[in-house]
Formats: C-alpha cells, sequence, structure tokens
C-alpha cells in the first residue's frame, strides 16, 4: 500500500510541473499585457510603459520569467496581484471559503435530489417517471449555465419574488465581519437573529444553477447503476427470501449501485469548479471563479497563474485521495494489475 | 447559538413588521460593477476604484455635483497671480480627520502638511509613501503635473503655495480630479512606524462625508455617514457598496429594491427600466466623443479633398438610429455641446455620396481606393457597437468606390497599434476627465517640436491649431479662452483630421425613493447629498 501510494504522488509531480508551465505560458500568449490594459484611451508614452513593464519584470526573458515564478512557487510564494498588491495566497485564502460553500451546497443538492431519483426511475422503469426523469436530465445537462442563472433570477427572483437576486446575504439588515470566511457558519457566529435564513435564502438560487449538471449526471448513473444491480442475484436471492421492496432497493440494491456514483462525484468537482467560474458571475459571488476572469480581463498574470495553480492542486489532490481509496478498496489496482 | 434558532422565527417576523422600513430608510445601497484596485485614487485609473474611495476623501478644489463647475473643496478659496504661475490656497480651517478606522486617532485637523503629503507621494521619488502599492500615478503624469509643478510649499499651517513651471488655465480643474485627494500625513506616518504603510492604500482614513467601516473583495463595501464632516452629516446613515457585476442582475435587484442606484444598465433595458413605476431613469449627454480618425502620414488620407468625401459619404444618421438607438446625438465638434466654448456655428458634413464621388474624382486618387477600417473590440462608454458602426461605414463607402476592409485587434494591441499609427482609419473615443476643452482638444494636438503626440491618431499637426491650443493653455481669461477653441473647432472642422461620429446619452436608473440623485457628466457616482425618501 505505501509503495503504491509513493508511486501515485510521484505521478502527480510532473503533471504539477506540465500545469505550471500550460498556465505560465497560455496566460502570455493572449495579447495585451497588464501595463496596456489599465491604460485606457489616452494610452502610455514608451518610456513609462517600459519602466512599468521593467517593475513588474516583464522586460525579463521568458524563461528567466519562468524560472522567477517556479522558484517562488517551490518556496511557496505564489505571487503578488499586479492589480490589488495583495499576496495572491492571501486573495484567494479570502475567496476561496465562498466557492467551498457554494460548491459544497450544490452538490448535496444534485446528490439528495439525483440518487433517489435516479433509483426510483430504475426500479420504475419505462414508466412515465422514469421517462419525465431521464429527459430532464438530458435537458439539465446541456443546460447553459449562464442562460440558466438569468432565466431563475429574471422568474424566481423578478417575477415571482420568492428569493433574493445575488449576494450572499441582506446588505441593509445584517452586518458582521467574516470569521471563517463560510457564511453559513459566520451568520451563526454572529448571533444576529435572521441572519443564518437570510444565507440560506441567498444560496438557493446559485446552488440549483450550479448543481444541475452534477445533478443530471448523478441521476443517470444512478439509474444505470441500478438497473444493473437489480437484475443480480443477490438481488432476486433477498426478493426471494420475502424481504420487503424498500429493504431490498435501500439496502441490498443501492448500497452495491452507489459506487460508481461516489466515482462520479469525484469527477463532478472539476465541473463544479468550472461551473462555479459562471455562477459566481452571475449571481456577484465573491468567490475565486469570478476573481480569475476579472483576472483575465486585466491580465493579472500572478493571480491567473497562482489561482489556477491553487485550483487544479486542489483537484489533483482529490483525484489522488479518490485512487488511494480505490487502491484501499481493491487490490487488484494496487498491485497495479 | 440555540438562541438564534428559538428565537430566530418570531424576531424575523417583528424585524419584517417593525424593524426593516426604519432600516432601509437610512440605508442606501448602491450597486456597482466590480471591486475597487484599492483605495487611493492617485494609484488607480477606473472608475469603480475611483467611485470607492470617493465618499471617504475631498480635494482641494471639488467639481460641483452634477456639473462640471469647479467650485472650494477643502481649499477655501485660492489666488493666482498675474503671471498664472503662483496659485496660493486658503485651506479651509476645523475639518476632521475620521477617527477610528484602523485604529487611528486623529490628534489634529487636516492642514497644510497633508497637502505636501498627498502631492508629494506621487511627485518625488524619494518620498517614502512613493513606492507603496506599485508607485504608478497616471493621472498625475498624464495631466503633466510632474513637468508642470515648480513646487508646493507650506506658508502657513493653512496656507499652501503651488508654482507651476509656465501658466496652466487648466490646472484648477486638473486638481478637482481624483488624483488630487488629499489623504492624512498623520495616519501615514502612523502606518509607516507600524511597518504596515501598504494598509494606507487598502483601508482609508479621510475627510470626506463618509467614513470606510469595511471591505469584503467582491461582495460590499460599506461606509456609515460621517457625523463630523465640515459640509454638514449626510442624509442617510449607511452606504452600502454591493459589488454585482451583471448588468442584468443589477436590474433584478433594483426593481427588487435590494439596492437604490444601479450602475451602466444596458441599452436594451432601458425601455423596460422606462415603463417600471418604482423606478426612475435619469439621462444626461456623455462628456464624450466616439469618432473615426484619418491617419495622415497614411496616402491618400493626406489629400483633404478624400477625406472630405470620406465625410459626405457617411450616412451619420443612420448610425445614430441603428447603433445607439435614441441613446446618443450627432458629433460636429470634438467636444460635447455641454463644454463651454462648443462653437454651435460649425456646420456639420451633409450626408451627400453624389458631392462624395465628385471629390474623390476631384482628389486625384484613382478608384477604387483601399483601406483599411479599424473599429474597436469593446463596448466603451461613447461607442456602443464600434463594429457595426464600421459595417455602416464600409457599406457607405463603398458607395462612392472605396473599398474599406474592416480590422480589429485585442483591445490593448489596438491601442498600441492605432498610436504607433498603423491604421490608415480607425475609431475611437474619449471619455472627458474635468471638463475642460482643453481636455479633449489634446487629442489632436502635437507637442512643442511639432510632432503628434502618441493619442493624435490622425497623426495630424497644423500650427495655426496648436498655437491656439498652447496658447490657451496660459489664459486664464475665459472669454479669451472660449475664442481661441472656437476658432480651433473651424480649423478642425475645415481640415477634416477626423471624422465626429457621436456623444452617447449616459443613463442612471434610480428607485423612486431615492431623492437629489444627479447623473455626473464625468461618469462618476456620488452619494453626499442624496436622500431616501
Amino acid at each position: 500500500m505505501f509503495r503504491y501510494l509513493l508511486r501515485r504522488i510521484a505521478l502527480t509531480v510532473p503533471t504539477f510541473v506540465a500545469l505550471m508551465f500550460v498556465t505560465f505560458v497560455a496566460i502570455r500568449l493572449v495579447p495585451g499585457d497588464p501595463v496596456e490594459v489599465r491604460t485606457g484611451e489616452r494610452g502610455i508614452p514608451p518610456e513609462r510603459l517600459a519602466e512599468f513593464r521593467h517593475q513588474l519584470g516583464l522586460d525579463q526573458p521568458i524563461w528567466k520569467q519562468f524560472v522567477d515564478y517556479v522558484w517562488g512557487l517551490v518556496h511557496g510564494d505564489f505571487g503578488t496581484s499586479i492589480v490589488t498588491n495583495e499576496k495572491v495566497l492571501t486573495e484567494f485564502a479570502v475567496l476561496f471559503p465562498a466557492t467551498i460553500e457554494l460548491s459544497l451546497s450544490a452538490m448535496l443538492f444534485a446528490v439528495l435530489i439525483g440518487v433517489p431519483a435516479g433509483t426510483i426511475a430504475a426500479v420504475k422503469r419505462g414508466s412515465p417517471f422514469d421517462h419525465t426523469v431521464m429527459g430532464a436530465s438530458v435537458i439539465g445537462f446541456s443546460m447553459p449555465i449562464f442562460w440558466w442563472g438569468l432565466l431563475l433570477i429574471m422568474l424566481v427572483s423578478e417575477r415571482w419574488g420568492l428569493t433574493p437576486v445575488s449576494g450572499r446575504i441582506d446588505l441593509i439588515r445584517y452586518y458582521f465581519e467574516p470569521t471563517t470566511g463560510f457564511m453559513l457558519i459566520d451568520s451563526l457566529l454572529s448571533d444576529q437573529e435572521g441572519a443564518f435564513l437570510s444565507v440560506v435564502h441567498h444560496l438557493v438560487l446559485p446552488t440549483i444553477v450550479l448543481g444541475t449538471i452534477p445533478l443530471a449526471v448523478i441521476a443517470r448513473i444512478t439509474r444505470s447503476s441500478m438497473l444493473e444491480v437489480l437484475n443480480e442475484d443477490y438481488v432476486r436471492t433477498a426478493r426471494a427470501k420475502g424481504l420487503s421492496p424498500m429493504r431490498v432497493i435501500g439496502l441490498h440494491a443501492l448500497r452495491n449501485a452507489l459506487i460508481p456514483v461516489i466515482t462520479s462525484i469525484g469527477l463532478q468537482i472539476g465541473t463544479l469548479l468550472a461551473g462555479a467560474v459562471l455562477t459566481e458571475t452571475i449571481f456577484s459571488w465573491p468567490g475565486v471563479g469570478k476573481w480569475l476572469i476579472e483576472g483575465i480581463g486585466r491580465r493579472d498574470y500572478p493571480a491567473l497563474q497562482g489561482g489556477i495553480m491553487l485550483i487544479s492542486s486542489i483537484v489533483i489532490f482529490v483525484n489522488l485521495g479518490v485512487d488511494v481509496l480505490y487502491g484501499a478498496i481493491n487490490p487488484r489496482l494496487r498491485h497495479g494489475r | 447559538m440555540k438562541r438564534t434558532f428559538t428565537t430566530g422565527a418570531a424576531t424575523l417576523l417583528a424585524m419584517l413588521a417593525l424593524g426593516v422600513t426604519a432600516a432601509q430608510a437610512k440605508t442606501l445601497v448602491y450597486c456597482s460593477e466590480g471591486s475597487p484596485e484599492n483605495f487611493t485614487p492617485a494609484l488607480n485609473t477606473t472608475g469603480t476604484s475611483f467611485d470607492a474611495a470617493r465618499p471617504v476623501y475631498n480635494q482641494l478644489v471639488e467639481f460641483e455635483r452634477g456639473t462640471t463647475k469647479v467650485v472650494p473643496g477643502l481649499a477655501e478659496k485660492w489666488d493666482i497671480s498675474a503671471d498664472g504661475k503662483t496659485i496660493t490656497f486658503h485651506l479651509r480651517k476645523g475639518v476632521k480627520w475620521h477617527s477610528g478606522v484602523n485604529g487611528f486617532k486623529p490628534t489634529r485637523d487636516f492642514d497644510a502638511d497633508d497637502v505636501l503629503f498627498s502631492f508629494n507621494r506621487q511627485w518625488k521619488t524619494d518620498h517614502p509613501y512613493n513606492k507603496i502599492s506599485g508607485g504608478k500615478y497616471d493621472y498625475f503624469a498624464d495631466m503633466d503635473m510632474p513637468k508642470l509643478l515648480a513646487s508646493i510649499e507650506k506658508k502657513d499651517a493653512y496656507t499652501v503655495v503651488m508654482t507651476l513651471t509656465e501658466p496652466n488655465a487648466p490646472i484648477m480643474a486638473n486638481l478637482a480630479m481624483d488624483f488630487g485627494t488629499i489623504q492624512s500625513a498623520e495616519y501615514a506616518e502612523m502606518l509607516l512606524k507600524a511597518g504596515k504603510p501598504e494598509q494606507f492604500d487598502q483601508i482609508p482614513v479621510g475627510t470626506g462625508p463618509f467614513q470606510f467601516v469595511t471591505y469584503q473583495k467582491d461582495a460590499v463595501i460599506r461606509y456609515k455617514a460621517f457625523a463630523g464632516y465640515w459640509g454638514g452629516k449626510g442624509k442617510f446613515e449607511d452606504l452600502v457598496y454591493a459589488i454585482t457585476p451583471d448588468p442584468t442582475a443589477r436590474l433584478a435587484k433594483l426593481k427588487k429594491g435590494e439596492c437604490h442606484v444601479m450602475m451602466a444598465p444596458r441599452p436594451a433595458d432601458l425601455a423596460e427600466i422606462k415603463a417600471d413605476p418604482a423606478l426612475d431613469l435619469k439621462s444626461q449627454p456623455g462628456l464624450n466623443i466616439a469618432y473615426w480618425a484619418f491617419n495622415l502620414t497614411k496616402p491618400p488620407m493626406d489629400n483633404i479633398k478624400v477625406r472630405k468625401a470620406f465625410a459626405a459619404a457617411i450616412d451619420k444618421a443612420a448610425i445614430l438610429k441603428e447603433v445607439y438607438q435614441g441613446a446618443g446625438q450627432p458629433a460636429k465638434n470634438l467636444i460635447p455641446p455641454t463644454i463651454w466654448s462648443y462653437n454651435d456655428k460649425v456646420q456639420d458634413f451633409k450626408y451627400d455620396p453624389e458631392a462624395a464621388k465628385k471629390l474623390i474624382a476631384e482628389s486625384g486618387v484613382a478608384t477604387p481606393i483601399k483601406i483599411d477600417l479599424w473599429w474597436m473590440p469593446v463596448q466603451r462608454p461613447y461607442n456602443p457597437n464600434a463594429k457595426r458602426i464600421a459595417e455602416m461605414m464600409q457599406a457607405d463607402l463603398a458607395k462612392i468606390g472605396v473599398e474599406a476592409e474592416l480590422k480589429s485587434y485585442e483591445w490593448g494591441e489596438y491601442r498600441k497599434r492605432m498610436q504607433a499609427g498603423e491604421h490608415m482609419t480607425g475609431q475611437l473615443g474619449w471619455t472627458g476627465d474635468n471638463g475642460d476643452p482643453d481636455n479633449f482638444f489634446f487629442l489632436i494636438g502635437c507637442n512643442a517640436e511639432g510632432k503628434p503626440a502618441g493619442q493624435n491618431l490622425s497623426k495630424w499637426c497644423n500650427k495655426d491649431f496648436n498655437d491656439k491650443l498652447a496658447k490657451a493653455r496660459t489664459l486664464s481669461d475665459l472669454k479669451e479662452r472660449t475664442k481661441l477653441y472656437e476658432e480651433m473647432q473651424v480649423i478642425a472642422k475645415e481640415e477634416v483630421p477626423q471624422y465626429t461620429i457621436a456623444h452617447s446619452v449616459v443613463f442612471e436608473p434610480t428607485r423612486k425613493e431615492v431623492v437629489d440623485y444627479k447623473i455626473s457628466p464625468f461618469g462618476r457616482h456620488e452619494f453626499y447629498g442624496v436622500g431616501l425618501k
């Protein structure tokens, strides 16, 4: 097991190196640089442009900039934002809890609805319910997030007045300094009456928007996995033993059917973070997705490089965790067969 | 924690019934577009950052809210010497600094030391704060302050003498700009001693009508009315900037009452806003210009008959109708009609394709004439759709035997290449900084050596025009300056270095309960003086 773990960790090293290189090069391939972007219609005299580029180290050869960047990363320095002059790691730490909070809510929403819906659809295969769930999941999976978000805002918030439009809390009624960055926790810590409910209320729409694609995937996978399991001998045996249908499905079938579902949840983390970029922009959610989008607009190289490296590291480590977990469960993987 | 749950629902109901109206009445929420870079305007270039710092600060002289008029700020009055080179500012006494922000307790009122600190930081490279937070003072440099300033001296605690290297009439309007913000020297010193000077630009302490409370990146900025404000306390208690980047979400929040004022509505939403009984749509001609520059260094654009033919070939009314959709007015001069010295006697080019064809024939240039026509890849306040304008121009030009190839680059690249003069013809525009005509005419001005400055995209140098431009800067008599600018508009019309397209109209929706909100010609968002019903 230990050797397997070491091998898996060693394999992440080239992934990181490739990632560092790709983020570094890709951003620089985009035309325009941070100095030009901030100059506006007035333009900038060449000597001032040169001076600023020198200050930011952009006049150094690309290989030197790359070496400096890697050297910084190795020493835990993700750089300093060109726009705000704040440390990238500090900005990330401030914004990341909002992304985590939203992503976890979205995943919870997807699992709580997707698993039962997929299970019932499998059990009632061919029924109108099954067709509805499968039809809805195709629509859900192919839904453009931006469009879906705006549609929900206009309908649910604006027309029906059921939810707030955007933000994380009612700014007029509640004010407290963030302690953890997780608004659900901070609102409870603040002891302000109604603050927690306001946070939950604000979470509803972004959760639905971000959770829609994972929900569709989970419902489909649960259904197909259940269908397979329901034909297994041990399920037939359980039925033959005279167990109640609830017990057969819930205890014997679903338990086994959930394994591929859990795998897909792991894989959805990437989808969630990608979706968060758009969801956060629509819902004025102060997370890392919105921050990265602004970073691209302003060509904030350090913020983009650092931010993407940090997010990618999280995805890589989660995948590593999943791999290790498989190794623990499945000895065949562990022995490289 | 338990108490929150047990009593939460009951209290929430009580709050809904009683407390909310009172709370809302004293809080104004502004749906802004983005996060500020920091809170020191001298370091910034974006309207979003200026808007975030403005409630906290004052300048020596300021723009009257909703106008371009320069009025006293922290300087109660000022005298300008006969040669126009010395300005003596008499500072307002008894102006208090915000207290308690970031642990700062001021021991003195605002005085001359603060003025010196604020300008010297930008000017002197050996100033302890010069390099803090990146140390880029774009506006100070762009307004030529390093060249213009000979000295800034403290005569006594409440008198500052600014000496210039040459007389400069627009200087007072320049000083009213955000880079002229006055910050606390005492607060700066405290942070320097504590080894945290960068906090100076992140946690602002000012003399302004609102005191900074907190800023959560990409979420919210909070301020509270400053009871000790020298101009009197604001009409509401709390000011909240809800950072909402998406314009559709901003409008939805405004309609639902989650904010009272929103910035930059989408043109497509204007009809809906007008129809909403809860909203008020304010509009004002923008202090801006969209133009199409002819690069005179590239033949045949050096031929005046070709330029005049192009100007006669374009159907401006169609562009206004289709692209601006009622949110623009045709531009016949470089400056908009809201700026003093606007020459209304200047006649715009008449749309006349036949006359244009004749001019081309007279020019001696063989047809088809092949040109490039650059369009900006971004939407700007003065130009909602440069590509569509380019397409319409291309069609109009085709009618007179001109083949225009449409071109565009990434925004930064676009400006760089145009400033380098790579284009034959191309669109750009300008939004005024300070309401002074000089701030527009410099766009087609040349330096003392008769070379076009970078922003002169026509690369046009007319001696008469430039002499008048330079002279107008040195005069303090408004009548004399007006006369010169009027004459310059005639020259520019005759020489056609550029084709002026339009001045856009700026729209700002507010909720009906917002009282006395005024649109700023500069696109500022100002809340002191605004009330809530």
